[in-house]
């Protein structure tokens, strides 16, 4: 059978392909593949309507109920970068960028900036930054497990300009000559809830990953598992956020510095808008969903 | 400078009266400095000194009065997005507080002028517009006035303002006004110097968008018209 390909800008009619009922829109991003060679499968995105959602291109031809003739609609999704290659870039920046700030160059604090004291919390604050960013690579390579494979390029420069930029100010000013410690009390009380929290996070991204047979894009509902601090999916969807922020809030209190503080702010908006869009998407997946779970922050969003 | 939608709104009268009102306060206002300007341009020339002075005590009232635009957005009786009219009326402030009120060195070089025959065109047409908009009695020559004079007054605007913060600097880089030093228990700054190169800077995403975005509305409203 004959399928028309229209675009999803204009309508003009790209190519006529011919598949049989069992062909999956997978195989058919692979055949405009070979007739439009910019169009690379992870760059296409097929769907019924011109504006409607884009199709699973696990789904077979005969499932969608094409018939002879039919019409899909290809959006070209743009430039696309591996997700893994956008996370190394988006989390080695920061590590680097904060790690050469702590050894207080010139270009920022003038000569004699780093021959001058530093505070017990600003070595601290260092060690949990690096750890931090370290950890999310580490994840990145051996823990998370995508769904989608790529994202567009041009998000790869916001994001980095976000956290590139952000890793600069908030270490500006941890580690500035003239930079003041909170009471030694508040910042180990900080630092044990920050541990807690990165703990916490890396549980759930565990146990998000097991959740995921390997290969699959298959989505379960996630639930606590025997780690203890895993309980908190009996109050959130998306406890890796409340893990998350809870460990901005607490690098924040531990250095007492304004920066951290809407650095942690920023990222909290941000996974409000995410887990909020997450939670949904549960509820709207799943009919058996647990009730009496909020998106990020237990009783309350 | 702000852009109307597409479906035409339901005003109640109230609404729609003090609109009327706000717009011939502010036409009125504007027009006022239009005259001193182009007064102080006849009888002196081209020279700046002095244009400050005519044109002050009513360029400080009446545009800073143009913050009441963030609350009609914001409250929905015009239909102008909030962001932008926060982004426009915030560029317009801060261009005449910290720069021209509070540097008295930016009020005698050329780029005082420039901004200040941009705003003032473009003004007393925008809200010239408004008020016969809201009573439905655009001229074609008005509408075709709003969307064009942009064109060129835009770009002598904004050399205008980026000339102006440019000989702001270096009265807050040695005054250090505004700003929060270290050491202080928060750990936090704000450097005011920077904070003017950091507005500069972003006149160079933003200006082509903003621009770019008047010549679709010219488009979309006078293009209309030749179609008939």
């Amino acid at each position: 059978m004959e399928i028309g390909i229209l675009s999803t800008s204009g309508g003009k009619q790209l190519a006529t392909l011919t598949v049989d009922p069992n062909s999956t829109l997978k195989e058919l991003k692979t055949q405009i593949h070979r007739l439009k060679s910019h169009l690379y499968p992870d760059r296409q995105e097929f769907r019924q309507e011109p504006r409607g959602k884009g199709l699973d291109e696990s789904k077979t031809v005969a499932a969608l109920g094409l018939k002879d003739k039919s019409k899909l609609y290809l959006k070209d999704l743009g430039p696309q970068i591996a997700w893994k290659t956008v996370f190394l870039t988006e989390y080695a920046g920061p590590l680097f960028v904060y790690a050469w700030i702590y050894t207080r160059p010139w270009l920022f604090y003038g000569e004699d900036a780093a021959s001058q004291p530093m505070s017990q919390v600003s070595h601290i604050a260092a060690i949990c930054w690096v750890f931090h960013y370290s950890k999310r690579i580490l994840e990145t390579l051996f823990v998370h497990r995508f769904s989608h494979a790529t994202m567009p390029v041009r998000n790869l420069f916001r994001n980095c300009a976000y956290y590139w930029v952000f890793a600069a100010y908030v270490a500006y000013h941890v580690n500035h000559p003239l930079y003041t410690a909170p009471c030694q009390i508040q910042s180990y009380i900080a630092l044990g809830f920050w541990t807690v929290c990165e703990l916490g996070n890396f549980s759930i991204h565990w146990l998000l990953r097991n959740l995921r047979p390997p290969g699959s894009k298959e989505r379960r509902i996630p639930r606590p598992t025997k780690d203890p601090l895993t309980l908190l999916f009996n109050l959130v969807s998306c406890p890796n956020y409340t893990y998350e922020v809870g460990g901005w809030v607490a690098f924040t209190a531990m250095t007492q510095c304004i920066p951290a503080g809407l650095f942690a702010f920023a990222g909290f908006y941000q996974m409000v808008i995410w887990a909020i869009g997450k939670h949904r998407s549960y509820k709207k997946d799943f009919k058996d969903y647990p009730r009496g779970r909020k998106a990020i922050i237990p009783f309350v969003l | 400078m702000s852009t109307p939608k597409k479906a035409p709104r339901v005003l109640s009268l109230p609404a729609k009266a003090y609109l009327v009102l706000y717009n011939v306060i502010q036409f009125l206002g504007w027009s006022f400095i239009l005259y001193k300007m182009v007064d102080h341009f006849t009888n002196k020339g081209l020279k700046v000194t002095g244009l400050w002075e005519q044109v002050e005590i009513p360029l400080l009232i009446f545009q800073s009065a143009a913050v009441f635009e963030i609350v009609h957005s914001a409250t929905g009786i015009i239909p102008s997005n909030v962001g932008i009219t926060f982004a426009q009326v915030f560029s317009r402030v801060f261009l005449l507080w910290p720069i021209l009120y509070y540097v008295t060195e930016t009020r005698d070089q050329f780029g005082f002028p420039l901004l200040l025959v941009a705003w003032t065109v473009t003004e007393v047409l925008r809200y010239l517009y408004y008020i016969l908009n809201l009573l439905s009695a655009v001229p074609a020559i008005l509408q075709w006035c709003r969307y064009s004079f942009f064109i060129i007054l835009y770009p002598i605007g904004i050399t205008g303002e980026l000339i102006s913060c440019y000989c702001a600097l270096p009265y807050y880089s040695i005054t250090q006004e505004f700003s929060v030093l270290l050491p202080n228990k928060w750990n936090f700054t704000f450097n005011f110097y920077y904070y003017i190169v950091l507005v500069m800077l972003a006149y160079i995403p933003v200006f082509p968008q903003l621009y770019g975005h008047m010549f679709l509305q010219r488009k979309k409203i006078l293009g209309n018209k030749k179609q008939d």
